[in-house]
């Protein structure tokens, strides 16, 4: 019999970390910029806000609907790009946060890319919305 | 940690005394039930043996029953089979848009090669209707295939009315019953049949052994070719030990069968209404009635299946989902989109099957545990908007 941890033998163990305790759940009051994604594979959603200060990501958010692996991406992803520039930011790739997860199994690399999507568009709408001001 | 295993109809354990059956003839019944002295005739008395018990357990009579090697097999055996006995007279066949993979894709694979395949709709509950399979048929039409009962949603189909009008036209009527041999009556002569597929590990016979019901008379093309056993319609040495394992959970069911639907029928409705009465927005999936006695599906709304099935195996609940993220090709189940289930509903489903070693204590944790899971999940999904209802 295999034991509880491998279980889901398909994840990691940081991977099932983020999934059991996601970071950074929830939605932001006036948030600096909104990334909305919508994963065209298998259909899931995923939401992105973040709080910007002086260029600099302060503070990030989501909320997402999907599996195992589009949670812990959302949740790493928030951690990941508080405090970077928006510069540094906007260099995350997907690969980048999979690798921060210690890897996924490749039929769930396509979750990941629903995260830097999300990333993209939030930093998008951040740019446009301070042109405006 | 508590291990709540509610995944029956994807598989059950193999019954202890189903096993104990089974071990001699790994060991001192190793014979092959081919062979002409008595190692060899040791072993084929005791598949006969066996076969006789599948046999009575349907209805039909032992020689109509072929050892195939899964539910799969006696499927693909039934479908390909007809369809290569009968191409000379017509090349279509009607199914329906809820089969197993089994069934559909031998169905697939003979449409590449020239034959016209009908996937008739189900309404909302997977109902066949037993007037569209009437309308659908054509003079080409060589084969009916309906599921007895669906191992998704649990619908059980109308397939003794619609048997009787594959009868009534001389076609060919097969029915995948590998959900609810061994768990409901099924009586060939009474549902009027011409093949059924049946799967050993469905109730708690070991893996690997199924058989095809053939009625007397049915022209069909051997499975596979190359020695004589089965009467030369599935060549290859049998599974001895599989076999016997087969006929003693026939055995088993026949006699528990009964009480044990009762019992499952009461612990399934338990769980539905305690699911419903603890839940918003939940929608069970299925026929409310007409259904199987273990089986549960349901989709909780903004919820993925795949999340939902890891929280739950947290807590040690083993279940399943019709959720695109945990098909391997990232596809939402095809009988819960047939349900005319829009695809945010197809990835919020769960199905919790119940089985013998199921305990009303099981039923309870599961009530427990599950309107957490649902609830930390729905805080999380971007879906979700308290109060909208
Ligand atoms: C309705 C149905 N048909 C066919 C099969 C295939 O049976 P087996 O696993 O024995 O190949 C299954 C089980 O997965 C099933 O539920
Ligand atoms: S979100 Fe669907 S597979 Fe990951």
């Amino acid at each position: 019999m295999k034991s509880r941890k491998d279980l889901w033998s398909l994840y990691s163990e940081k991977v099932m970390e983020h999934f059991q305790n996601p970071r950074n759940v929830g939605e932001m009051q006036s948030p600096d910029g909104i990334g909305h994604a919508g994963n065209p594979v298998c259909g899931d959603i995923m939401e992105l806000y973040i709080k910007v200060k002086d260029d600099i990501i302060i503070d990030a958010k989501f909320k997402t609907f999907g599996c195992g692996a589009a949670i812990a991406t959302s949740s790493i992803l928030t951690e990941m790009v508080k405090g970077k520039t928006i510069e540094e930011a906007m260099k995350i790739s997907n690969k980048a946060v999979a690798e921060a997860l210690d890897g996924l199994p490749p039929i769930k690399m396509h979750c990941s890319v629903l995260a830097e999507e999300a990333l993209g568009l939030a930093i998008e709408d951040y740019l446009a919305k301070s042109k405006r001001k | 940690m508590r291990r709540i295993y509610l995944d029956y109809a994807a598989t059950t354990p193999t019954h202890p005394l189903v096993l104990k059956a089974m071990l001699p003839w790994f060991t001192d019944g190793f014979g092959n039930p081919a062979s002409i002295h008595s190692f060899g005739q040791e072993a084929k008395g005791a598949i006969e043996e066996a076969r006789e018990k599948v046999a009575r357990l349907i209805g039909a009579k032992s020689e109509e029953i072929v050892f195939t090697s899964s539910g799969t097999e006696a499927d693909n055996f039934a479908i390909k089979g007809v369809a290569y006995a009968k191409e000379h007279k017509g090349k279509h066949i009607i199914t329906t848009a809820i089969e197993h993979h089994a069934v559909i894709e031998p169905c697939k694979f003979l449409e590449k090669r020239g034959f016209k395949v009908t996937y008739l709709p189900v309404d909302k509950d997977g109902l066949v209707d037993p007037r569209h399979v009437k309308k659908a048929i054509t003079d080409e039409t060589i084969l009916i295939s309906v599921m007895h009962a669906n191992n998704e949603i649990g619908t059980i189909e109308p397939i003794k009315e619609i048997a009787r009008i594959a009868n009534d036209r001389g076609i060919c009527f097969h029915t995948d019953a590998v959900q609810t041999v061994g768990h409901l009556p099924v009586d060939v002569d009474e549902l009027k049949v011409d093949l059924v597929s049946i799967s050993a590990h469905k109730f708690c016979g070991p893996k690997g052994v199924g058989a095809l019901y053939i009625r007397k008379g049915t022209k069909i093309v051997p499975f596979m070719h190359g020695g004589e056993q089965e009467h030369g319609r599935r060549a290859s040495t049998q599974n001895v030990p599989g076999i016997v394992g087969f006929g003693k959970a026939c055995e088993l069911a026949q006699k528990e069968m009964g009480q044990e639907k009762v019992r499952l029928q009461t612990l399934r409705d338990k769980l539905i209404s305690g699911i419903l009465d603890r839940i918003d927005d939940v929608r069970l999936n299925g026929h409310p009635t007409q259904r199987l006695p273990n089986n549960v599906n349901i989709s909780l709304e903004f919820v993925e299946g795949e999340s939902m099935l890891l929280n739950l195996d947290l807590v040690g609940i083993a279940a399943s989902t019709g959720s695109a993220c945990s098909s391997s090709v990232l596809e939402a189940s095809h009988v819960l989109l047939a349900l005319g289930l829009p695809h945010e509903l197809a990835h919020s489903s769960l199905r919790l099957t119940l089985g013998q070693e199921t305990t009303e204590k099981d039923i309870d944790y599961v009530l427990e545990k599950l309107p957490q899971i649902v609830k930390k999940l729905r805080v999380m999904s971007p879906l979700y908007k308290p109060g909208k209802k």
